[in-house]
């Protein structure tokens, strides 16, 4: 719980949600006949409409991204170290929507929503779900609260990918593009990370009838040490042992990294749906960075030296393709030790960039 | 803005697509998009710098210029710039084959090695020269190659690129008539503009 809320928090903010009922087509072929998105808003959208930020969310990500639900949450949203009166997407300046996507497990339509075609959760049978889609989908909740122009769309990782997508889906309606630790596609190494993580969820015998915490925990375990550095891990755990002797067998926790992942794999497998990260990497495992030659929003890429997730080699292909386009490109490469989890943490080079690139936007 | 930057930008056309290598804060790139409507990128690796470049909305590239140029296309700009770098970076002369493939002609400046001071000071005191302007110790110094204008329009020969113009000035950008006849020996920068043998127009 936060003793007193900091003056640069959101403070104490609610989610909302919109229903729709125009269907909404789907990439996979398949139609969502109604569904609904859940959302949060921080500062205020001025009356020309010209300030509003659209925040993407990455594979675990929701819509709680700043400020506290309630003084009782032991911790504030997400990207509560980005988002804030006077920090760099400035809420004083902005208004930033934050919503979770559609598959999600947070209170969007999703797998544990029921389907009217059947009276039941959808679970396994929820429809693939896209970057396409959800971009689709965001663009329906922007004309819900007159957005007619993002400012900026702004997301990391996966989050980066619906960033970059909106400059190409929709170029009228984005005027800068924020893209962190992303990628303009998976590489096979990327996708094969992510179908360990499937199998582990799909044998399960909890799937799909149960829930498969072993699973997702496996899936969360395998996800875990890909956004960690080898160097960030050794600088955490090291080869430190729990109890200071080896067991000589298979089923104690003998090294602290073990009772680390387990912990987090646990703990994430009590929280998230099987289903949702299924549709998760899929979506990741699909997206293909289009034509950027349709864009014409100005961009700005960032990536993190011991990212290898998506390394900054990945960043650069991007602003590469962004070059021979002849877009307005800028791109940091942020020294941190982090790995892939640093488009998370409060780095001071990267909250700069990030505050600089956005101050200079007109709204 | 700098008195180099100041010459140069009277040798870029307006409209032109640059690319500047070891742009710094911006400064010609900025003043480029205001005045002659050029666009383009900075290349840079200093994080002040380049956070002062994106503060100010220039396009900018965290880039190594040690690790070449192959992210940019073949002749996809009309001239890639490069300031005060040349003696910094470790393959001087691979760089400069980079910057004739990536852009149609080039303008680089670089201190020359062979003005009377530096002469004097190593004849005289028969150590490296140590100056106001290039106030580094040997031993602790980005400029790894130092070369004299002399040095560089052999080197230029050897590659078949072609010197178009060449200005010698003094440390504060003035070029006078010593300089004007004796640049290897009065000029202690050079400006040069220089383009590849294929593509001289």
């Amino acid at each position: 719980m936060p003793t007193a809320i900091a003056a640069d928090s959101v403070g104490l903010v609610s989610p909302r949600v919109a229903q729709f009922t125009a269907p909404l087509e789907l990439a996979c072929g398949r139609t969502l006949t109604d569904y609904q998105l859940i959302y949060e808003t921080y500062g205020t959208l001025n009356p020309e409409r010209s300030n509003a930020v659209l925040i993407c969310h990455a594979l675990s990500g929701h819509h709680h991204a700043a400020g506290y639900h309630s003084l009782d949450e032991r911790k504030p949203g997400w990207w509560d170290s980005c988002i804030g009166p006077g920090k760099p997407i400035d809420t004083s300046r902005f208004f930033v929507v934050s919503l979770n996507n559609l598959g999600g497990c947070n209170g969007s339509t999703g797998p544990n929503t029921v389907d009217p075609a059947t009276g039941k959760p959808y679970g396994a049978d929820f429809p693939m779900v896209t970057v396409e889609d959800w971009v689709n989908s965001q663009a329906r909740l922007a004309d819900r609260l007159g957005i007619e122009q993002w400012a900026a769309v702004i997301g990391g990782s996966l989050g980066g990918m619906q960033a970059l997508h909106w400059s190409i889906g929709y170029p009228e309606r984005i005027r800068h593009c924020l893209a962190i630790a992303s990628a303009p596609r998976l590489s096979a190494q990327n996708i094969a990370f992510n179908e360990v993580a499937r199998q582990a969820i799909l044998s399960d015998t909890d799937y799909p009838e149960g829930i498969p915490k072993r699973g997702l925990m496996l899936a969360r375990m395998v996800g875990h040490i890909t956004y960690l550095s080898d160097d960030a891990m050794g600088t955490k755990f090291g080869r430190d042992l729990k109890n200071d002797k080896l067991n000589y067998d298979f089923n104690s926790v003998e090294f602290q990294v073990e009772s680390y992942l387990r912990y987090q794999g646990e703990e994430f497998s009590g929280r998230f749906d099987a289903n949702t990260y299924l549709l998760m990497t899929k979506a990741l495992d699909y997206f293909e960075l289009g034509d950027l030659a349709k864009a014409s929003a100005d961009f700005c890429l960032m990536s993190f030296t011991t990212d290898w997730r998506f390394s900054p080699a990945r960043s650069r292909e991007i602003v590469q393709a962004l070059v021979a386009a002849r877009k307005n490109v800028s791109y940091v490469e942020i020294d941190a030790p982090q790995g892939h989890d640093a488009f998370l943490l409060p780095i001071p080079r990267y909250l700069q960039a990030l505050h600089n690139y956005l101050k200079r936007i007109e709204v | 803005m700098r008195a180099d930057l100041d010459i140069i930008q009277e040798w870029i056309r307006p409209g032109s697509r640059v690319l500047d290598l070891g742009c710094g804060n911006g400064d010609l790139l900025e003043w480029l998009r205001e005045h002659k409507q050029v666009s383009g990128y900075g290349l840079e690796i200093d994080p002040d710098n380049i956070a002062r470049c994106i503060e100010r909305g220039v396009n900018v590239i965290e880039q190594d210029l040690d690790k070449g140029l192959g992210n940019f296309a073949s002749d996809s700009f009309d001239v890639v710039i490069m300031t005060q770098a040349l003696q910094a970076v470790h393959y001087p002369d691979q760089l400069l084959k980079e910057m004739l493939r990536v852009g149609r002609e080039c303008i680089i400046t670089f201190p020359n090695f062979g003005h009377w001071r530096c002469r004097w000071y190593l004849a005289s005191k028969g150590r490296m020269p140590v100056s106001e302007f290039l106030p580094y110790t040997w031993y602790s110094t980005p400029n790894i190659h130092f070369c004299t204008f002399e040095d560089f329009e052999n080197l230029c020969r050897e590659l078949h690129i072609e010197v178009k113009k060449r200005l010698a000035v003094d440390h504060k950008h003035r070029h006078g008539p010593a300089s004007r006849l004796w640049p290897n020996m009065f000029g202690e920068i050079g400006i040069y503009r220089i383009a590849g043998a294929a593509k001289q127009r």
